[in-house]
């Protein structure tokens, strides 16, 4: 054993200079907020559009985001979708398209050649400025949708997923699925759809994001055309979240043989001062696999479960803090009480000093690992610009990391993370 | 073939000028292969250590050993402590993982160029000096059973899946699931395992595939340090196994508690590994019959059957050329709301006879082509998948240079050819059908299938 440490302390000594992309930044003629990375490697390029235009603008008709988002591709300037398909697969091209509770995306991967780029821009600015709504596309992802919520039942995760989100968010609009329910979807019609387009694909919600071989030039080119189209529209915001009171655990009978527990509470924001803290703190107590302290206690000690995790997801509002586990019907109640004291342990006591230096050591020592790939940039660039974190967040992310002390992650942990409160779901059977 | 000759040069003309990466290839004397893929974009390095076994190479008893024994391997070594490997790479910045398939399981760590040496160290010790701790193994026989509750017998697509191969295939070992049965799963025991690693982990029976901003003789210096002083092992010869010949359709039915039905539809075909060299062209040509059928959004099945006649809620093809041993074509689908497993199936069917009686268009054809052209260059934006294809293809007894060839290969395919392959093989005597039967959801009712709940 010693052998193996010798090599691992003489290794951290090595100082490495870590280069972190470097991303030019502008807005566009009608105010659209633009990064670029570029990446002259690869023959190609990501482009993304991102929206503030999730799940979390859907008011009453939760699901209405979703389709919009979903119909883009179906129909614009008068092509049908088996055209619009056949143009960007005749090039190589990669369309995408998605909605969360807060983003809504577009995005296109496409090699740089102009014969295949050109075309690729031209129907990726059409989609996103010039969609028609077809009512036959909208009649077939409606009956989809509805397909999707009841494909959900079968699945004791997607279940646990929902109820969770519903009890954490009560009134929120977090609260909802962004696929929405069988209520809601069936009250949106093809108007709600051009109306909430019209509402939220606007100038002031929009960033756009790029990756790849494309010079300083060709990357405003880009964003100036696909941002031409967009019209003004102003911002909007999303309601706080409440914290909650008391806690609650809600039980769901599904005929599985593992139990599915999920465990949380509103967590954070993105930019929360005590992003670092309760992100390191996290890492040690769930957010490491094998070597997590839960990880160890329910899986290497016991033998419990495969997966066991916790994690922050930072939103526009407080996205959840979540900790989740499945396992064997009849020994639910014993992995759920070792979670959970695993957590109330850690926040008492907060982490070792030796845990937190192995968890810098890990992140930090990690971090050209997470920009080592267009598609990695290009996520990150997103998340800068969608919710308008500091250009230089990647640059300063390890210093953030190393200044993160013990006494810091307890009173953060303390402050924020409330076993008491917490909400918990089970959805499982009975034991056999 | 002035016809393909103009086809190659469509897709040519996005072709980009992507210089070729450079790749090295090395063998220490115990017989341990060792691949370089130099990618100088980021300071970065995947290290992936491939052994030749896995599901396809277990009988009846041991199913899922060579899944557990992957489990084990983070369990300790003679100088390392459960789970120490881990916490080692972790504290290296590295990630880390390993997974196990019908023909391969692999070990891999991704860490900063300046740490390759800390993978090596780690991975020659547990190459040879593993230790099987029965506490241990008791422990991870129940994370492992875990692992199948979540993954397969929760799950009823993958209820249906395990059925399937199991009927699919009567004495190719892909009749057993990689994760193994579950009363195989709760009784290997301590020599059961300790055999199967003596067995199989040696140098000679290992690939070690290195991606990423390193210098291959350096990285060779670095295998024959920690890999060198390896001594090989006598590895079992494994049988062939060839699969019977299927005669006649099978049809199997698999009941679980579900919502929407499913269906997979196989059919016996050859792949790279085992074709006969005059039909080496066969397996590209089925593997752009599945392009012209799923290979994405404007593909038949998308436009025809999703889009056009609104009867699929989902419905795909699927083909791997790069397995060991023969496979199956598939297409699974789901049918749209109020529509009947049979005539999704029906007009599967009849999307197959067109391909069986009418040469695909040009344009179709071109569009895959490109697809697969394009992908070759998005692919290289990870030096993970890179690093897969390497050495999942070394690994199943091809070669890394088939990456290349791969491309070159799918231009090379004609409509005629595509027509051949459809009508050679997705024939009905070599078709298995599966279909799942949902039954109810609520727990206080037994076995009655959604259709009879009128609630």
């Amino acid at each position: 054993m010693s052998k193996f440490l010798g090599l691992i302390f003489s290794l951290l000594l090595a100082v490495t200079v870590h280069a972190s992309p470097n991303i030019e930044h502008w807005t566009t003629e009608n105010g659209v907020s633009v990064y670029f990375v570029a990446a002259p490697e690869l023959p190609m390029v990501d482009i993304q559009i991102v929206f503030d235009a999730g799940g979390a603008q859907d008011g009453e008709l939760s699901g209405q985001a979703l389709l919009t988002n979903a119909m883009l591709n179906e129909g614009a300037d008068g092509l049908n979708a088996d055209q619009i398909a056949a143009a960007f697969d005749d090039i190589g091209a990669r369309f995408g398209n998605s909605s969360q509770r807060d983003m809504a995306m577009l995005s296109l991967r496409s090699l740089t050649a102009d014969s295949a780029l050109k075309p690729a821009l031209d129907l990726f600015y059409k989609v996103l400025s010039k969609p028609d709504f077809p009512q036959a596309s909208f009649d077939r992802i409606q009956k989809q949708l509805l397909l999707g919520l009841q494909a959900e039942k079968q699945s004791p995760s997607a279940l646990a997923s929902r109820a969770f989100y519903s009890n954490l968010y009560g009134d929120h609009v977090y609260a909802a699925m962004p696929a929405g329910n069988e209520q809601s979807l069936s009250k949106i019609t093809v108007d709600t759809l051009k109306e909430f387009y019209k509402n939220n694909y606007v100038a002031e919600k929009a960033t756009i994001v790029i990756v790849g071989a494309l010079d300083l030039a060709q990357a405003k080119q880009t964003a100036e055309k696909l941002s031409s189209d967009l019209p003004s529209g102003g911002r909007s915001f999303i309601d706080e979240v409440q914290v909650l009171t008391e806690a609650k655990t809600v039980k769901i009978d599904h005929p599985s043989s593992q139990t599915h527990i999920l465990m949380g509470q509103p967590g954070i924001k993105r930019g929360d001062a005590d992003y670092f803290a309760l992100y390191v703190g996290n890492h040690i107590l769930g957010g490491s696999g094998l070597v997590s302290q839960l990880s160890n206690e329910v899986r290497e000690k016991r033998g419990l479960t495969y997966s066991v995790y916790s994690y922050f997801r930072p939103m526009q509002q407080l996205g959840p803090y979540q900790l989740g586990l499945s396992t064997r019907n009849d020994q639910a109640d014993e992995a759920l009480a070792v979670m959970r004291n695993t957590l109330i342990k850690f926040i008492e006591n907060g982490p070792t000093k030796e845990e937190l230096i192995a968890a810098k050591q890990n992140i930090t020592g990690g971090f050209a690992l997470r920009v080592d790939s267009n598609s990695k940039i290009i996520g990150y660039l997103a998340m800068i610009g969608f919710y308008d974190l500091p250009l230089d967040y990647l640059e300063n992310f390890n210093d953030q990391v190393n200044a993160v002390t013990v006494e810091q992650i307890k009173d953060a942990f303390s402050r924020r993370v409330h076993p008491d409160k917490m909400v918990t779901i089970m959805v499982g059977g009975k034991a056999e | 073939m002035i016809n393909k000759f103009r086809m190659v040069f469509s897709v040519l003309l996005i072709l980009p000028l992507v210089a070729t990466a450079k790749v090295t290839e090395f063998q220490l004397d115990n017989g341990l292969k060792l691949i370089v893929k130099e990618d100088h974009r980021a300071p970065v390095v995947v290290s992936q250590v491939w052994y030749k076994v896995g599901s396809s190479y277990e009988y009846n008893g041991i199913t899922g050993i060579s899944h557990q024994l992957e489990h084990m391997m983070f369990k300790g070594t003679e100088n390392l402590g459960p789970n120490e490997f881990s916490k080692i790479i972790a504290a290296n910045g590295g990630r880390e993982n390993a997974f196990t398939g019908r023909d391969y399981t692999a070990y891999f760590q991704t860490m900063q160029k300046d740490r390759l040496e800390v993978s090596f160290r780690l991975e020659a010790e547990r190459m040879r000096k593993l230790v099987i701790d029965e506490a241990e193994l008791l422990k991870e026989h129940e994370v492992v059973a875990e692992e199948r509750r979540m993954r397969t017998d929760d799950n009823p697509q993958s209820l249906v899946r395990e059925a399937f191969n199991a009927a699919a295939f009567v004495n190719s070992p892909y009749h057993h699931p990689v994760i193994g049965w579950m009363s195989d799963i709760k009784n290997y025991k301590v020599a059961d395992l300790e055999q199967w690693y003596q067995k199989w982990y040696a140098p000679n029976n290992a690939t070690v595939v290195v991606v990423g901003d390193v210098e291959p003789d350096a990285v060779y210096k670095l295998a024959q340090q920690y890999f060198g002083p390896l001594k090989p092992e006598k590895t079992a010869l494994v049988k062939p196994q060839i699969e019977i010949e299927q005669r006649g359709k099978r049809s199997i039915e698999v009941k679980a508690p579900a919502e929407l039905p499913y269906f997979m539809m196989g059919w016996k075909v050859p792949v790279v590994k085992t074709v006969d060299e005059e039909y080496a062209w066969e397996p590209y040509a089925l593997e752009m019959l599945a392009g012209i059928l799923d290979g994405g959004n404007s593909a038949r099945f998308a436009r025809e059957l999703v889009r056009g006649e609104e009867i699929a809620a989902s419905v795909g093809a699927g083909y791997g050329l790069f397995s060991r041993l023969a496979d199956v074509f598939m297409v699974v689908g789901t049918p749209a709301k109020g529509v009947s497993v049979e005539t999704l199936q029906l007009a599967v069917m009849t999307q197959l006879e067109k391909v069986k009686t009418e040469l695909v268009s040009e344009q179709e054809l071109n569009r895959i082509k490109t697809q697969v052209v394009a992908n070759a260059v998005y692919e290289r934006d990870s030096v993970f998948y890179q690093a897969m294809q390497i050495g999942m293809l070394e690994t199943v007894g091809l070669e890394w240079q088939l990456t290349d060839a791969y491309v070159e290969n799918v231009q090379a395919v004609t409509a005629e050819q595509v027509l051949a392959v459809a009508k050679k093989y997705l024939i009905d005597d070599s078709l298995t059908v599966a279909e799942l039967i949902p039954t109810s959801l609520d727990v206080n009712k037994d076995e009655m299938t959604a259709g009879e709940n009128n609630e």
